[in-house]
């Protein structure tokens, strides 16, 4: 590890002169939220910014609020801090279960929900279970603010919608309907400072005893975090059973478009998206078996 | 250009002047001469560097120096004061012969400490996950895990 390299300090208090400050630098200013990406990105050379910007300073851009039938989450929360929700637990039981998952307990205190989506690594863990509920990103620039939905955010390894001088400002997450059932998966090697081999995230909305609604979402196997549409389809409508789930678990695989490297082959990464949907769908139809008993 | 920076560590009022591109492991280290801190990775994957930010462990190599001006820090020279009783946990971790070469140890006390304030009583699985952010590379964990359970042995007596 090198040291880091010598820059500005910024540390504006509002929202307003953070946008300001990076309109004016543009390219040549980093924004630092937690801290625990940029920092070893700029130790390895890979960020090198003249002026690094610390929006922790802007107080509304963090916490954890009811709004609008569902619930706000300021960017800059800490991934412990979601967590240890017990509003989130309740609510959105897959982004409580990766929130416990992503990397270490003292990463996870500085790490924050809006850095973990900005750096859009295509294993963050905080996107797959984003993803099944549908959340809608809101962010600020100087023109205003405009809101955009979270399978529109990404547009490939560390890149997303987010341009030269903009924030995101807070995450907002719908409410799901009334029984439905979510979950989370991470595979790695380790079950800690893990860099996911694959994520899944599942949810489905049981109605009738049928599955009126399903969203699977896949990390680390597709140049973005993504939905697997096909495995959403083999679920809707149909009475949930081991038959069903292998069929929507063999879709997610081919819905997936891995690569090989150090962590895994492709073919494995494939292999394991159906084991882990799989075992995703299983548990929520057991789940939704005792819930509706 | 150098800023000047308060803050607290221990319970000692301090101030320095620094480069903003040092972290608050560097200022703890060479600025505070602190050296329980260790620097092993200096990218937050060993927590050789775990300190106590306003009571929560974090990696210190990952912070930079500006980002704790006016903020509480407790290192492991914090833990236990001089001519006094060490922590039930670096008790505990001496009994159980938890120390191999001691260079991941003052993290470990650190993240073992802050489990037990918030959780008195963790279940083993509880005492890995709190510790999985840091790596003792003499792969002595059994041993640490055995001590945070006494730790919690020794402290709940402490209360009773």
């Amino acid at each position: 590890m090198g040291s880091l390299p010598p820059f500005e300090y910024l540390e504006p208090s509002t929202l307003q002169y953070a946008l300001y400050i990076l309109n004016r630098y543009g390219e040549s200013a980093s924004i630092l939220a937690g801290g625990t990406d940029l920092l070893v990105q700029m130790r390895d050379g890979k960020k090198t910014p003249k002026y690094v910007v610390n929006i922790k300073k802007i107080p509304q851009l963090e916490g954890i609020r009811l709004e609008n039938e569902g619930v706000v989450i300021g960017a800059l929360t800490t991934v412990n801090k979601i967590h240890e929700s017990n509003l989130i637990k309740e609510k959105f039981p897959a982004l409580h279960q990766a929130a416990g998952v992503l990397a270490s307990y003292q990463v996870r205190n500085r790490a924050t929900i809006g850095g973990n989506l900005c750096n859009a690594s295509p294993a963050a863990d905080l996107a797959p279970p984003l993803l099944i509920y549908e959340a809608k990103l809101k962010i600020a620039g100087l023109k205003g603010e405009d809101e955009v939905p979270i399978k529109r955010f990404f547009l490939g390894p560390g890149k997303t919608v987010i341009e030269q001088g903009m924030i995101l400002k807070e995450i907002y997450i719908p409410t799901p309907k009334e029984h439905t059932y979510s979950i989370h998966l991470k595979f790695g090697e380790r079950r800690a400072m893990e860099c996911a081999i694959i994520n899944v995230a599942a949810s489905i909305s049981i109605g009738d005893s049928i599955c009126e609604d399903a969203k699977i979402a896949l990390g680390s196997v597709a140049p973005t975090p993504i939905r697997s549409e096909n495995a959403e389809a083999e679920l809707r409508g149909k009475k949930l059973d081991e038959e069903v789930i292998k069929r929507a678990a063999e879709a997610a695989a081919k819905d997936s478009k891995p690569i090989s490297d150090i962590r895994a082959s492709a073919e494995y990464r494939r292999e394991m998206v159906k084991v882990f949907v799989r075992r995703a769908l299983h548990s929520l139809m057991i789940e939704s078996n005792m819930g509706n008993r | 250009m150098k800023q000047r920076i308060k803050l607290f560590v221990n319970g000692e009022a301090y101030e320095v002047y620094t480069e903003p591109n040092r972290t608050l492991l560097d200022v703890l280290r060479e600025d505070l001469e602190l050296t329980g801190t260790k620097r092993g990775c200096d990218s937050g994957e060993c927590g050789a560097c775990t300190v106590l930010l306003n009571g929560k462990p974090v990696n210190s190599c990952l912070i930079l120096a500006p980002e704790v001006d006016g903020q509480s820090v407790v290192t492991i020279e914090g833990i236990s004061k001089p001519n006094l009783p060490l922590h039930p946990v670096q008790e505990a971790f001496i009994e159980k012969w938890a120390i191999q070469c001691g260079f991941c140890t003052p993290g470990m006390v650190i993240s073992a400490k802050a489990l037990l304030d918030r959780n008195p009583e963790p279940s083993e699985e509880e005492i890995k996950l709190a510790l999985a952010g840091n790596l003792c590379r003499c792969t002595g964990y059994v041993k640490i895990v055995e001590a945070v359970k006494a730790a919690a042995e020794k402290m709940k007596e402490g209360r009773s």
